[in-house]
């Protein structure tokens, strides 16, 4: 495979002043939120300047999540596929077990500085809801997590730990019952608690500036992969490698890369294949809509209403993508990839084997697309993948799709 | 400073607001979703809302994610939605209303999308022909604005803002810009049919309002009695009623199918809202 040749533009200029990458992006939310969003831009803009507020953000990453997360050489997977070496960004060894908590310590530093009281978020699996909960039980902050009722059912794990951390986790019945509508909610709350509350989402989507926000925090893991590469092979990655569903963990791996020589695959969720309408590829199989504070490619049908994502992993079920990543596939810099349900599953069950690593769900898919392109690679090149969290949330979704009874 | 509205200076909503000032009363608008709970049910209720007391019609595009709608105006959309509503049957229900209505002014409300894949020029061309007076979009801000409000006001439709609780000095002057028709007054920071106002707090927000514009005044979200609209309509031009009608359409609907005469009961109740408004 070549290296492919990416033209000298800055891919890192985005979004604009109002919040849009090309025509995606944007602030499409109700007048009464306008001032608190208008309000958290011009807060994050001062503290993105501030030394003090990278300070303690760097202190809690590095003592409190763990951080700089491995960059590991995955060798025996590597050996296995025959083909590239591959390299996993390890941030499901990240304190809770996931990529999210890189955004909600970065967001709720910001809400502290705000003066904020009352912290609310949206969870689809549960580890957005569970790395807030985090750190909300960290800095003492009332949290209420929105969760869609049929993934309350599914990540049942998580919903006790959230509560264990003294969150309330609020089950949401209305629309379908999943991580659409557990943002729906959470826009609700905030609507009607607008004086003492931060909303805190969980990836690149939402109102400007919440898509470039949680990115930059994200970015944590681009720019250590980026000097950890350096350090162990003297070179940039060939490809990288990750997950979507909003697209939060990818944005944060691809970021700091845009501009180089690097190939990078963004890798949708298929779910039952892309022809059965049961998926959650929302760049393959959508078109550009607005939903939730953002124009994106979004899920949904002729008449524009939003239709339902469908993956066997909860945390990539959404129907949307952020922004940046409809900009990203349509200037033709990432490219986008789909995977599904069985073909994560075999690679799940592949990482368990040969590294010992019990992948979640998400990253499976992206492991999966690595399994595609390895071995058309020299064994000169490099490979990295986010392995953006850990698989002790899934293996009762894994068992029941495996037929083990547990 | 006082921004006047500068085009659509003489339209149907515009002559109904000088005849309520003529009257010397205040105006009922009354909310339903369209085709909720289904498109023939939906109609007839429409077209017969004007001689139950309602003064202007504004009907809700469903939608399948609407974020700043309470329980009872989402239920609404997705009774609508599951028996095949679509934006292009709410412009057909607009038309069939005007068959027999030239005078009710009729606002569309709802969200962006669905107008956004209906091709934004063919949507403003067939609400204008068809005879929609006016827009509400409740996600696009005046950050938005070269989005759809300014094609709406080029294509003859009022772009009727909403102005809430959080709303500064500064904001308003930004939301009042491009603002025709009258101004929608949300009395709380929240969803609709939640909360209710306190009477006092609204009075102050609707005459601070005055200070800024000259544009007729709505005051909506929460109000559900007659009491209430009674009320409102003491200091603003007009109350909106929306939950409360759609909630009993849902209770209806809820207890065993369309037994009763669902149309005949939510007239009745447009009635008793809008007796205290007559002369």
């Amino acid at each position: 495979m070549d290296k492919k040749s990416t033209k000298l533009e800055s891919y890192t200029g985005g979004p604009d002043e109002s919040g849009h990458f090309g025509i995606f992006g944007g602030r499409f939310v109700a007048e009464t939120l306008m001032p608190l969003v208008l309000d958290v831009e011009t807060a994050y803009n001062q503290a993105r300047l501030d030394p003090l507020f990278h300070q303690d953000f760097n202190y809690y990453a590095k003592h409190y999540i763990g951080r700089p997360s491995p960059l590991y050489f995955a060798e025996s997977l590597t050996r296995e596929l025959a083909g590239a070496k591959i390299y996993f960004k390890r941030d499901e060894l990240n304190h809770t077990g996931a990529h999210k908590i890189n955004n909600t310590l970065g967001q709720i530093l910001l809400a502290r500085r705000m003066g904020k009281r009352r912290i609310i978020a949206e969870t689809g699996a549960g580890q957005h809801g569970v790395a807030t909960a985090t750190v909300c039980a960290l800095f003492d902050l009332p949290c209420v997590v929105y969760m869609g009722e049929k993934d309350i059912e599914r990540q049942s794990p998580n919903v006790f730990r959230m509560k264990l951390l003294g969150a309330d986790v609020i089950p949401v019945q209305s629309g379908t019952g999943t991580l659409k509508d557990a943002m729906n909610e959470a826009l609700r709350d905030w609507v009607a608690n607008v004086d003492d509350t931060f909303y805190i989402i969980g990836t690149v989507a939402g109102p400007h500036p919440y898509p470039a926000m949680v990115r930059d925090f994200q970015s944590i893991i681009g720019k250590e992969t980026k000097e950890q590469i350096l350090e162990a092979e003297n070179q940039l990655p060939d490809v990288l490698v990750a997950c979507i569903g909003g697209g939060s963990n990818a944005m944060g791996l691809f970021y700091p890369f845009l501009n180089d020589a690097v190939e990078i695959i963004g890798v949708e969720a298929a779910g039952h294949g892309l022809a059965s309408g049961q998926h959650a590829a929302s760049l393959i199989g959508g078109r550009p809509g607005i939903l939730h504070g953002n124009r994106t490619y979004l899920l949904q049908d002729g008449d524009g209403q939003i239709a339902d994502a469908h993956s066997i992993s909860a945390g990539l079920d959404y129907p949307g993508i952020g922004p940046e990543h409809s900009w990203l596939h349509e200037t033709n810099r990432v490219e986008y990839v789909s995977i599904t349900d069985d073909e994560a599953l075999d690679a799940f069950q592949v990482c368990c084997r040969t590294e010992g690593i019990i992948p979640a769900l998400e990253p499976a898919h992206a492991l999966a697309h690595v399994r595609k392109i390895a071995h058309k690679m020299s064994d000169e090149q490099i490979i990295v993948m986010n392995m953006c969290g850990r698989g002790d949330k899934d293996v009762f979704t894994v068992a029941e799709a495996l037929g083990a009874q547990l | 400073m006082k921004t006047a509205p500068q085009p659509l200076d003489h339209t149907r909503l515009t002559r109904r607001f000088d005849q309520l000032h003529a009257q010397e009363r205040g105006g009922l608008i009354t909310f339903l979703t369209a085709g909720d709970p289904d498109f023939d049910t939906s109609m007839d209720i429409i077209k017969q809302l004007p001689s139950a007391g309602a003064d202007i019609i504004e009907l809700g595009m469903p939608f399948s994610d609407p974020m700043a709608d309470g329980p009872a105006i989402q239920a609404s959309s997705q009774r609508a939605l599951a028996t095949g509503m679509t934006l292009r049957k709410t412009l057909l229900m607009v038309d069939q209303f005007r068959e027999t209505d030239t005078e009710t002014p009729i606002i569309l409300m709802g969200y962006f999308n669905p107008i956004y894949q209906f091709g934004i020029e063919s949507f403003l061309k067939e609400a204008a022909s068809k005879g929609v007076d006016g827009l509400i979009i409740v996600d696009l801000p005046p950050e938005e604005d070269d989005e759809l409000c300014q094609p709406a006001l080029a294509a003859g439709l009022h772009w009727i803002r909403l102005v809430t609780p959080t709303t500064d000095d500064q904001r308003l002057h930004l939301i009042l810009k491009n603002a025709t028709g009258f101004l929608y007054y949300v009395s709380i920071a929240g969803i609709t049919g939640t909360a209710s106002p306190t009477s006092e707090s609204t009075k102050t927000a609707v005459n601070r309002l005055r200070e800024h514009t000259t544009l007729p005044i709505a005051v909506g979200f929460g109000i559900r009695t007659p009491e209430q609209v009674q009320q409102v309509t003491k200091y603003a031009d007009a109350a909106v009623v929306g939950s409360a009608l759609v909630n009993e359409i849902g209770n209806k609907v809820a207890n065993g199918a369309i037994t009763v005469d669902l149309p005949g009961e939510i007239l009745q109740q447009v009635k008793l809202l809008s007796r205290e408004l007559q002369i």
